[in-house]
């Protein structure tokens, strides 16, 4: 769990994925064409990786992954991330983050 | 209200199922309750003549003047009385005819819907049984997956009831309804909608493959398909001119959502294209059997048809929210009516005479 929270506060916008997932690399697709350039960390390639998947279930992510963060706080999965994104209030939660956005 | 809207119905087709023959088994009926008047009269006949007898027998020899304007008003109420009574049949008649007309629509579409569907099953050369056409990857006999049939039946049902919801919404509109009943329908509206993208992510987990392919829909709407359904993008462009009056910050609003729409689309037709990369490469690797394999696979595809239908949920909520009821209740016609169209596009093409060979080379 330490280890979760720890590498979600690390940078500003962290994605936790497995690496076959395509709705991770869906996200990511995303953030990018949004100007932002999130860390990714796949919890299928850590030693770790089981309990990581347990902690983040733990913190309410139901896929497990993909569980994106933002400043450090869990924002959910593929369907809270589309759910802001149209309702317009994803770019101001990414604007500290990106140097395209600001 | 009453006239059909602007579809193509081939006269090929109109002979075959014979609703000529029961718009005149209407006319007979319309016919028998003219007649029916028609026999009241000459009872109303009989009742003026024995009135005026009585008349006769009550009051010895009547003045010549004053009997006759007895006679004169007591003429005036049967006419007036004839004149409603054939009012009123004819009142019915119509709505009679109404109620008959919006039946041969829903049979109608419904009608379009087996003709592609055996179109279809001919085309691939499948047997035709009771239980629908879902076919396996392998092409052999109809399969026997319930979930997939199960939904087949219920689109069908889904889509009549669509089509009962444009036609109230059109009715609504050109009857200028008051603004909390429209609303009503237009929520009502909006659900069927959502029921929709729930039925689909229901027949996901039966058979992704067939939601990823939209094997339901009609030929037509199968040109303009993404990763299961339509790309919401399209429909705001398509339909948003068709709304009249909207303030500055409603543009700019329906702007930011189509943009943000395109942004979704982009990310998850790459996520499509990644998952697509994996089926093949595991087919071609031969890794089927695999446990490892096939359940992700198949997860993957149920996640993304889900989450597909989830965009276009979000996207028609973004929708309503931006919109007054009013021009929710005008897009939510135009969406109906444009799909409509598609289906009937669909069977008229299906359905037109095979064209002479042509010599393209001279």
């Amino acid at each position: 769990m330490e280890k979760v929270t720890r590498l979600a506060s690390e940078k500003g916008v962290v994605i936790f994925t497995k690496s076959s997932c395509c709705l991770c690399y869906a996200v990511n697709i995303l953030f990018q064409e949004l100007g932002v350039n999130p860390t990714i960390h796949e919890i299928d390639k850590d030693n770790e990786g089981r309990d990581m998947e347990k902690a983040l279930t733990r913190l309410g992510c139901t896929a497990p992954v993909p569980a994106v963060f933002i400043g450090g706080k869990l924002v959910g999965s593929t369907n809270e991330v589309m759910s802001l994104h149209l309702s317009g209030s994803l770019i101001p939660l990414l604007k500290p983050y990106s140097a395209t956005l600001s | 209200m009453n006239s059909p809207t602007s579809h193509f119905v081939p006269p090929r087709r109109m002979g075959v199922y014979d609703p000529i023959h029961q718009i005149s088994m209407w006319e007979e009926n319309f016919r028998s309750n003219v007649s029916l008047s028609a026999s009241t009269l000459l009872i109303d006949d009989a009742e003026i003549k024995f009135d005026n007898q009585s008349e006769y027998a009550s009051h010895g020899i009547p003045g010549t003047s004053k009997q006759y304007d007895q006679e004169a008003n007591r003429l005036a109420d049967k006419i007036q009385r004839r004149l409603a009574q054939n009012r009123e049949a004819a009142r019915k008649s119509r709505l009679r005819k109404k109620a008959y007309v919006q039946q041969l629509e829903s049979c109608r579409v419904k009608l379009m819907q087996l003709e592609q569907e055996v179109d279809h099953a001919k085309q691939q050369g499948l047997h035709i049984g009771g239980t629908g056409l879902g076919s396996n990857s392998l092409g052999f006999a109809a399969s026997l997956n319930s979930g997939i049939t199960n939904f087949e039946m219920e689109y069908g049902r889904w889509l009549e009831e669509r089509n009962r919801h444009t036609l109230a919404l059109r009715n609504a509109l050109s009857s200028h309804m008051g603004d909390v009943e429209l609303g009503e329908l237009v929520d009502g509206t909006m659900n069927h909608y959502f029921k929709l993208f729930g039925m689909k992510s229901a027949a996901a987990k039966a058979d992704a493959f067939y939601v990823m392919s939209g094997m339901w829909k009609s030929s037509a709407e199968r040109f303009f398909f993404w990763i299961g359904g339509f790309r919401p993008s399209e429909i705001l462009k398509i339909l948003v001119p068709r709304i009249e009056t909207m303030t500055e910050q409603q543009r700019s609003d329906i702007s930011n959502l189509g943009k943000s729409c395109q942004q979704a689309e982009d990310a998850l037709s790459q996520g499509m294209d990644k998952l697509q990369q994996m089926v093949s490469e595991s087919v071609a690797a031969g890794q089927l059997e695999e446990q490892t394999n096939t359940p992700n696979m198949s997860t993957a595809m149920e996640r993304l048809a889900a989450l597909v239908s989830f965009v276009n949920q979000e996207t028609l909520l973004q929708m309503s929210r931006i919109l007054t009821k009013r021009q929710a209740a005008r897009w939510l016609l135009a969406l109906g009516e444009y799909f409509q169209r598609l289906q009937a596009l669909s069977s008229f093409w299906a359905n037109r005479p095979p064209k002479p060979a042509e010599c393209l080379i001279p």
